[in-house]
């Protein structure tokens, strides 16, 4: 048990270090660097800059160095927290992503909880209940989920919630709170505000977990262990949660693992649509604008988180499964 | 016979309802149990052992429905009730499941969870059908589990099924089984997927559990050896029908029916000289859905007589009395 979670720790680190490496490269990738982009719009916007201003602004963001110095540099100090200095912003790193990260954790895991707690007992009704009508009802429902584009199903619930509800629509806070230090009355506010993009975000995922939960637990109710326990003389119902639903669990615990990035990088264009004040929007602005150090700070902390969810899924599945917590094997 | 009945099938039907069409998995199957003895019930796979079992406990799956029969309990005393009648999920059928007819399953390897440790499972038996506090309860598993010959069963009941041999899980299947400490138990094949030497220790534990606790069992196999073994009498079922019963000692030197005798040929023999050819049954059990006219066995059947066999049905048997559904027997 403890080597198979040294192992997982191990590969997280590996992991992380190769998302790093690779974040880097990914953003030298295009051609020209900051300064030619910075030059090109101001070029555009009338004013010129001189080949000596441009020079002096590549070494002050030590873009002369050889690519590796760079990337070394720009490690060594992302470990003692400094993200280094948005290009676009002019303002450090860290204050720019600010609170725009925990907002990005806040949505995504809403909407992980608010996949898992329809796909959950959707799913199993469907298996047990197969080719009932509830069953046909909930699969049209969940291909129509699957089909439909987030940000399409966004402008559709902004509408239909600022119109006949009322609700203030857009972003996470109320205009009011935006700027407003961290109190309940905001944290308040913010869980007001969350449902919606939640369940924007939620809802392709959950038919795709529906399908798999159904899938899984239909091949589990086949299994010789459920006649055992029907056997026994406990309820259906008993027999059915504690037995095959467990089983079937796994792949709602490696859902943390998959899941994850997809909300992360599906909300971008959501977030975008719904104004709220995530990393996605930000990382867009900050890849237009080839100000590698925001980028590159965003795209190495959503990699991180990644494999933490990874991880995280790692742990519950040995929760789950007493042959990969005792043996190390599933 | 001086032994109490304790259950008796009487006409039992059972229908899949298919895309394709009904399947009928059992045609009018009847059949007694009494105490203290062992019934076996042997046949190739596909001819309705399984199902048979699966209807008295009301565990039948989807698409599976009883259209047909009675399994009556006690038959004959003031207690007697049919279980086809009761509401599968009832209180009262599932006191029964478990409580009064205990089922011993085929595959060791996937009859327990993985995901819970093996006193967990027994203790949740012994639960349903008796009024224990969890410690109560824990120490009883682990009385069954000494019962059955595991040794060191303080230890065993925290592992999980699969860090025990196959045997040992086959003996927690059967511990589970006497769990809500029943007088009826069924065995579905409960040797088949174990080896030899293992084979008959289970036998042997399966034996003197009987003895002690006057069980009443129905014995699942396809092997004639653990027939002759174990059994009294024995009804060779065909495609959902039961087509001989008789003593198990008359089977094996007088069998009356077509098909017995081809499964006896079809034994093993250690006279056999070496490199002499395995004697089979032409052809394959049909699917029942695709049921031969007349006779189910008569496409197969060494003594077919055309336009008899392939015409009608031979009576079937009446239940308790020897004989074989055949048209070589007199018929009614």
């Amino acid at each position: 048990m403890l080597s198979y979670l040294l192992q997982r720790l191990g590969l997280a680190v590996v992991t992380c270090i190769f998302i790093s490496a690779l974040t880097f490269l990914i953003i030298r990738l295009p051609p020209g660097d900051f300064v030619d982009a910075y030059i090109a719009n101001l070029t555009a916007s009338g004013s010129s800059v001189s080949a000596e201003q441009a020079a002096a602004m590549r070494i002050e963001y030590g873009l002369d160095q050889p690519v590796i110095v760079q990337y070394a540099r720009w490690m060594g100090r992302v470990l003692q927290g400094d993200f280094g200095v948005s290009m676009v912003w002019r303002r450090p790193v860290n204050e720019v992503i600010g609170d725009r990260l925990w907002l990005t954790m806040v949505v995504s895991l809403a909407a992980l909880f608010l996949t898992w707690a329809i796909a959950l007992p959707i799913g199993i009704y469907s298996a047990v209940r197969q080719y009932s009508i509830g069953d046909y009802i909930f699969t049209t429902l969940g291909f129509i989920g699957l089909a439909v584009p987030n940000f399409l199903l966004a402008l559709i619930l902004m509408y239909l919630g600022f119109r006949y509800l009322g609700l203030s629509v857009g972003g996470l806070f109320s205009p009011e709170y935006v700027q407003a230090p961290w109190t309940w009355a905001r944290v308040w506010d913010l869980m007001k505000h969350l449902p919606l993009p939640a369940a924007v975000l939620a809802l392709a995922g959950t038919a795709q977990l529906i399908r798999i939960m159904r899938a899984n637990l239909l091949d589990e109710l086949r299994r010789p262990y459920v006649v055992t326990a029907r056997a026994k003389g406990i309820s259906e119902r008993r027999v059915i949660l504690k037995y095959p639903v467990r089983a079937a669990l796994n792949p709602f615990a490696s859902s943390i693992a998959y899941l994850f990035p997809y909300l992360v990088s599906g909300s971008i264009v959501v977030s975008l649509v719904l104004g709220l004040p995530t990393v996605g929007p930000l990382l867009l602005q900050a890849l237009v604008a080839q100000d590698m150090f925001l980028a590159g700070a965003i795209v190495l902390l959503l990699g991180v988180m990644t494999v933490i969810g990874t991880l995280i899924s790692d742990l519950l599945l040995m929760w789950i499964d007493p042959r990969i917590r005792l043996e190390g094997r599933a | 016979m001086v032994e109490r009945t304790s259950l008796a099938v009487r006409d039992l039907a059972v229908h899949f309802e298919m895309e394709q069409g009904t399947v009928r998995a059992l045609e009018g199957v009847s059949f007694d149990l009494h105490a203290g003895r062992t019934l076996g019930i042997v046949g190739e796979s596909g001819c309705g052992k399984s199902v048979t079992a699966r209807s008295i406990l009301r565990i039948v799956d989807r698409p599976g429905r009883i259209v047909g029969g009675q399994a009556l309990l006690d038959p004959g005393t003031a207690e007697e009730a049919d279980l086809i009648a009761m509401d599968p999920e009832s209180r009262r059928m599932r006191g029964i499941r478990g409580g009064r007819i205990g089922l011993i399953f085929q595959e060791p390897m996937t009859a327990l969870s993985v995901h819970y440790t093996v006193g967990n499972q027994i203790i949740e038996a012994v639960r349903a059908h008796n009024d224990l506090s969890k410690a109560a309860a824990r120490d009883r598993a682990i009385e069954l589990l000494r019962e059955v010959g595991i040794p060191r069963p303080e230890l065993r009941i925290d592992a999980y099924p699969f860090q025990l041999s196959g045997g040992l899980r086959q003996r927690v299947g059967i511990a589970m089984a006497l769990a809500g400490d029943p007088d009826i138990v069924i065995a579905d094949e409960p040797t088949t997927a174990l080896d030899v030497t293992t084979q008959a220790q289970v036998l042997d534990l399966l034996r003197r559990l009987q003895r002690e606790k006057n069980i009443a069992l129905m014995l699942i196999t396809h092997d004639m050896g653990v027939i002759a073994e174990m059994c009294d009498e024995v009804a060779v079922m065909y495609l959902g029908r039961v087509v001989e019963y008789a003593p198990v000692a008359d089977l094996f030197t007088t069998s009356r029916h077509p098909y017995t005798r081809a499964l006896l040929r079809a034994v093993p023999s250690i006279l056999a000289t070496p490199r002499q050819r395995l004697a089979t049954i032409g052809g394959a059990v049909p699917h029942p859905g695709a049921r031969p006219s007349g006779c189910a066995f008569h496409p197969r059947c060494s003594d077919f007589m055309p336009g008899r066999c392939d015409a009608a049905s031979p009576a079937p048997l009446r239940p308790g009395e020897a004989g074989a559904s055949c048209f070589l027997e007199a018929q009614p």
